[in-house]
Parts: C-alpha cells; sequence; structure tokens
C-alpha cells in the first residue's frame, strides 16, 4: 500500500451562505500525524471550514478529501471523526461510561471490548474513577477530558476541536493545552484545533494556519510564520508589531538601509529584499519583542540601528514591560525583559534593532 | 406596609375561596345521605358512587371519555412532538405560517372551532361520527403539546445531537438515543395535558359527537338539564378526582422510573 500524505485535504472549497461567501478558495492539506491550527479573528470561517470538514455544513464548491477518499456526499456519522465542542456536548442523561462507549455501540464491537477500550480511555485522560458519574457531576476541565475520550476512542480517522479549551479558566487551560498535545503524540492522530488564542496555536500547533475573512492569510510551521509574517494583518495578529511605510535603498554589502516614512532610516538584509523582489516600496514589520531598549548609544553589533526615543508610557506585565515610545516623530511600542526595574515614564532611551529583525512585506495595495 | 399585605393576603384567600369552594361543595354533597343536596349534611354515603356504578349511560360515557382521552393524547403526542422537532430543528417555507395554523386553535375561540370543523364536514357531505370528534380533540390539543415540546427542545443543545452523529449514530438512532430521552418530560407533559384537556372539554364535543354518544362531560350537562341529581355530585367529585390525581400519579412514576435508572446504571 502507498504510504498516504494527507489525512485532509481541501480543494478549493467555497462555502456561500447565501450572498455571503464565509469561506472563498480553501486550498490546504492536514499531513497524517500532524497537529494543525486554524487561527484568525472571529467570523474568519474557522468554524465554518471546520464543520465542512466533520459533515456539519454542506460543501457549495469544491473537494472534500479524507484519506484519499471524497467524502462531500458522504453523512456525518459514516465519515469516522472525532469531534471535540467548546462546550463539551456530553450527553447529559447518559452515564460517563455510556458516553464514552456510544461511539463504540455502532462499531460492532463487543461488550468486553467496549469496557475495555473505555477503561483504556479514562486512563489517557486520566480519569479512571469517573465512569459512573453523570456529566454534571464532573467539573468542566473533568468534562472536556471525558469528551475527548469519547472521540477518540473510536479511533478516528481525524480529531477536530472547535476551541476545546476556551470555556475553561487560565489555568486549568494551559494544563488541558499540554495534556492535549500529549494524548495526540500518544495516538499520532491527524488533529484540527480551531482557537483564536495565539499562544495557544504556536505552542501546539506542527502547522498553523491563520486565516482572515474566509481564506488563508498564511500557512507553516508556526515559527516560520512567526517570524516572517507575510502580510501585514498576519505580523499585527501574531503577537504585536511595528509596522511602517517606507521605501528601499541599493543594498550595500550584507545589508541595505531602509527610508521610513517619518524619516527614520533603518537596516535590513538582503534576504528580506529578495522576499519583496526588490521592490521599491515596501512595508517594514518589526516586531514588538524583537527591539532592545537601553540607556546605552551604542549598537549592539555593527548591523544594528540604534534610535533615540522617548518612553511615553509603561505597560508593566510582570516579568516583561511593554513601552510606548516616540522616536523621530513616530509611535512604536517594544516589548523587553525587565532587568530589576523596567525604565521609568519620560526616560530617554535608545532602541536597537538588528537587520534580520526588520521583515519587509511588499508596499501598500491592499 | 405590613396592613397592605395582609389586605393582600386576605384578598388572595377570598378568590382562592370563591374558586374551590363550590368544587369542595360539590365533592361534600356527593357523599351526603339525602336524597335533596343542602347543607347541612344528613348523614356519610357511598350510595352515589355506587348508583353511578350501575347506571349504564354513566359508565359507557366513561369508557368514552376515557378512549377518546387516550387517543387524543397518543395521536396529538405523536404529531406534536413531530411538529415541534421540525419546527425547532429544520428550515422549510411557510414554516411561520404552518407554526402560527398549528398555535391557532388555542387562540381561536372554542366555539368558533367547533362550528368551523362542523362546517368543513358538511361540506364534504361526512355525517359526524367517533372519528370527527377525535380529529376535532387532537385539533384542539395539538397547540399545547408543540407548544410544551418545543419550548423544551430549544433548550437541548444541537450539538449533543451532532456529537451523537458523529460518533456513528443515524440521524434516526440520534433521536431516539439522545433527543427524544432529553425531551421524555415535555412530551409526558404534553400527553398529561391533552389528555386532561380532551377529558374535560365540552364545548366542542357538544358540536362534534355523533347522536347517541355521551362523553362525561356531556352526559353531565344532559342530566343537569332534567334534574339535579346527587349523582352529578358523585360524578363530579370522580372527575376532579381524577382530572387532578392524574398528573400526580404520572409524575410519580416519573420520577421513580428516573431514579430506577440512575440505580441501575449506578448498580454496573
Ligand atoms: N448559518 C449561517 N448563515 C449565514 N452566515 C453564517 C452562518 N454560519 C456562519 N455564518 C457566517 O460565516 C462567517 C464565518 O463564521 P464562523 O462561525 O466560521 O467564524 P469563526 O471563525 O468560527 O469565528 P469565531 O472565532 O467567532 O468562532 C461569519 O461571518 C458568520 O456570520
Ligand atoms: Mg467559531
Amino acid at each position: 500500500m502507498a504510504e498516504r500524505q494527507h489525512a485532509v485535504e481541501l480543494r478549493n472549497v467555497v462555502k456561500r451562505y447565501g450572498e455571503f461567501t464565509a469561506v472563498k478558495k480553501m486550498d490546504l492539506t492536514v499531513p497524517e500525524n500532524s497537529f494543525v491550527t486554524f487561527l484568525g479573528p472571529s467570523g474568519c470561517g474557522k468554524t465554518t471550514t471546520l464543520r465542512m470538514i466533520a459533515g456539519l455544513t454542506d460543501i457549495t464548491e469544491g473537494d472534500l478529501v479524507i484519506r484519499d477518499r471524497r467524502v462531500n456526499d458522504l453523512p456525518i456519522h459514516k465519515r469516522n471523526l472525532g469531534l471535540v465542542f467548546q462546550n463539551y456536548a456530553l450527553f447529559p442523561h447518559k452515564t460517563i461510561f455510556d458516553n464514552i462507549a456510544f461511539g463504540l455501540k455502532y462499531r460492532n464491537v463487543n461488550k468486553a471490548d467496549i469496557a475495555q477500550k473505555v477503561k483504556s480511555a479514562l486512563d489517557l485522560v486520566q480519569l479512571p474513577h469517573v465512569a459512573d458519574r453523570y456529566p454534571n457531576q464532573l467539573s468542566g476541565g473533568q468534562q472536556q477530558r471525558i469528551a475527548l475520550a469519547r472521540a477518540i476512542v473510536i479511533e478516528p480517522d481525524v480529531l477536530l476541536l472547535d476551541e476545546p479549551l476556551s470555556a475553561l479558566d487560565a489555568n486549568l487551560r494551559e494544563e488541558m493545552r499540554v495534556e492535549l498535545k500529549r494524548i495526540q503524540r500518544e495516538l499520532g492522530v491527524a488533529t484540527i484545533f480551531v482557537t483564536h488564542d495565539q499562544s495557544e496555536a504556536l505552542a501546539m500547533s506542527d502547522k498553523l494556519v491563520v486565516m482572515k475573512d474566509g481564506i488563508v492569510e498564511q500557512e507553516g510551521q508556526p515559527e516560520d510564520v512567526y517570524n516572517n509574517p507575510s502580510s501585514a494583518f498576519v505580523a499585527d495578529f501574531l503577537g504585536h508589531s511595528n509596522i511602517f511605510a517606507g521605501t528601499l535603498a541599493e543594498p550595500s554589502g550584507e545589508t541595505a538601509p531602509v527610508q521610513l516614512e517619518g524619516g527614520t532610516t533603518l537596516k535590513t538584509t538582503i534576504h528580506q529584499i529578495e522576499r519583496v523582489n526588490r521592490q521599491q516600496n515596501i512595508r517594514a514589520v518589526i516586531r514588538a519583542e524583537k527591539i532592545m531598549v537601553s540607556t546605552n548609544q551604542n549598537p549592539t553589533s555593527n548591523d544594528s540601528t540604534s534610535i533615540p526615543g522617548r518612553i511615553k508610557t509603561v505597560d508593566y506585565l510582570g516579568q516583561m514591560a511593554r513601552y510606548f515610545i516616540t522616536a523621530e516623530g513616530q509611535d512604536w511600542q517594544v516589548i523587553n525583559p525587565i532587568d530589576q526595574h523596567p525604565f521609568g515614564e519620560g526616560a530617554d532611551i535608545f532602541m536597537h534593532i538588528p537587520a534580520r529583525n526588520c521583515v519587509l512585506l511588499p508596499g501598500h495595495h491592499d | 406596609m405590613t396592613n397592605g399585605w395582609s389586605l393582600i393576603r386576605i384578598a388572595t384567600i377570598l378568590v382562592y375561596l370563591f374558586l374551590f369552594a363550590p368544587v369542595a361543595v360539590v365533592i361534600l354533597l356527593a357523599f351526603n345521605a339525602n336524597q335533596f343536596g343542602s347543607f347541612p349534611i344528613e348523614g356519610f354515603s357511598l350510595r352515589w358512587f355506587d348508583s353511578l356504578l350501575h347506571n349504564d349511560a354513566i359508565v359507557r360515557a366513561f369508557k368514552t371519555s376515557l378512549l377518546l382521552g387516550i387517543l387524543t393524547s397518543a395521536i396529538s403526542t405523536t404529531i406534536g412532538t413531530m411538529a415541534a422537532v421540525a419546527m425547532v430543528r429544520y428550515d422549510f417555507p411557510g414554516k411561520k405560517a404552518i407554526s402560527s395554523l398549528l398555535i391557532a386553535p388555542i387562540l381561536i375561540p372554542e366555539v368558533v372551532l367547533a362550528v368551523a370543523l362542523l362546517l368543513f364536514l358538511q361540506f364534504l357531505a361526512l355525517p359526524k361520527s367517533f372519528g370527527l370528534l377525535l380529529m376535532g380533540h387532537v385539533v384542539f390539543t395539538l397547540p399545547f403539546v408543540l407548544l410544551v415540546v418545543q419550548a423544551r427542545l430549544v433548550s437541548i443543545r444541537r450539538d449533543v445531537e451532532e456529537a451523537a452523529m458523529s460518533l456513528g449514530a443515524t440521524p434516526i438512532q440520534t433521536f431516539f438515543e439522545i433527543t427524544l430521552p432529553l425531551m421524555l418530560p415535555a412530551v409526558m407533559a404534553g400527553m398529561l395535558f391533552s389528555f386532561t384537556i380532551s377529558f374535560d372539554d365540552i364545548t366542542g364535543t357538544l358540536f362534534w359527537k355523533p347522536g347517541g354518544v355521551e362523553t362525561v362531560p356531556t352526559q353531565i350537562f344532559a342530566m343537569l338539564r332534567n334534574s339535579i341529581s346527587p349523582e352529578i355530585n358523585a360524578l363530579g367529585a370522580v372527575m376532579v378526582i381524577f382530572t387532578v390525581a392524574m398528573p400526580l400519579v404520572a409524575t410519580a412514576i416519573a420520577r421513580r422510573v428516573s431514579a430506577a435508572r440512575i440505580k441501575a446504571s449506578k448498580a454496573k
């Protein structure tokens, strides 16, 4: 048997609700065993895409392929998918055992095997002793674990999770996120995870898909997407970025100067210049945490730029501080770790920006 | 402040007295030994209940009412539940219109509805029959089932059903495994409603019943026209006890059943 590459493939998938197009020409692959995250602002079509894959929403155009089989017209109960919802969606009138065993009943599994499988699913989610309880006798986090157990016990081809952690409080969420990732690794099941929490997305994914207004803005490994955003939207949506329009001058050696609109000049790398095809009009993206603030004027290395500025406001975040800075007539924001004390408001400082941290995007045309 | 409250309290008590005293009087007089219902009661006796049992017309009327009530509630509950599922879970053209149409019988005065159905029958040149009577009762009780079940169904999250289907249950299996059990209390309530409404109904029944067929309410009505026999008090008492006890017994049984189910699953 030939090795299969993709658990799920979307080919030019479109979803229209009447006049409104919720998902536009989506092309996407979910490799086997991988953890893929859909990230994007509210209303960008994450849930709609997930529901199309699940078979809960009709596909208007295009092909949906699961494990080499076109499944557009296959009803949900024949798709063999594991679904986990934001609100757990456990069956309130069934015990935890019966909740987890539910999917096995339709798969010709005999009683002894059902008991065995339910038990190991409960062990996997680390709740071995709750089989006899009812869902309302469990906490939210426990209910979500049971929902996960119920979805994976049927050994689904794909696991689909729509913001499964967002109903949990912050601490529990972090714990569950680690747990979920562990379970996914252990089972090796291809997983699509929908979230609008960027730290969740960055921490968990093998592949990150950033969506906006029904299209894929950028996809790739989280680190790649984070470091090399392909659009101002992605740069701004993932973390905090400073984005300025500017023009590119001739490179000299490994770096080239970029003239920003306000008059500031930065250095960027040849690699970045190639990314924008040596276009003249560009936008420069500098991530807030990739600028170093210090009172020292000297550049940290000879390919970095130092810009004098003054701190307007400080957001104290514990280990970090977020500075709002005015420099050469422009507003910047910088996030830096705090060394003992954060800089005070009104302090005169220098911003140091290494050339490789000045990411270029094509100029305005959107 | 306290004065105001005690006034309200007194008024409330008086209103309830006014409402329930006649019922109490009927029940009390049913046990009166004397032929002529008057206070004070002279002697306690069950003779009127006994004579009820030996009154063929009444026994027949009781059987008719019982059959009518059971059939009405079975049909109304089935159709009403299916209609509720259609209204809440599916979108189809003309949904609003159909919904208003199904609810209309509670909004239209019963007499109008009764006459309308009768005229319709005449238009079709069909004779009155038990079937028509049953149909009338179904039309009349359907809205109650529909409203009660609909209200419950709205609160059952769609994602629970979606989860069931994702696990391999067909839509029909999902209905019987998930949706129906979750809305069972409402379905039972609808069933009780339609039974008691059918059992008590007089206006529509008077119009629709074929000649010679009497239900308990129309029988009482007919008897009242001749004389005020103490049998009527006894029959009234039986009706009251029946319609009050029914829901109570049903709720008790429902509690038992669900408790037993929980116990059974605990024992596993
Ligand atoms: N049944 C529907 N009819 C019409 N429009 C719909 C329907 N369902 C979703 N939409 C629209 O499609 C778009 C995408 O919705 P979707 O639920 O996929 O967003 P999302 O990315 O999951 O957002 P969120 O993060 O808020 O959950 C939204 O603009 C929404 O209004
Ligand atoms: Mg969503």
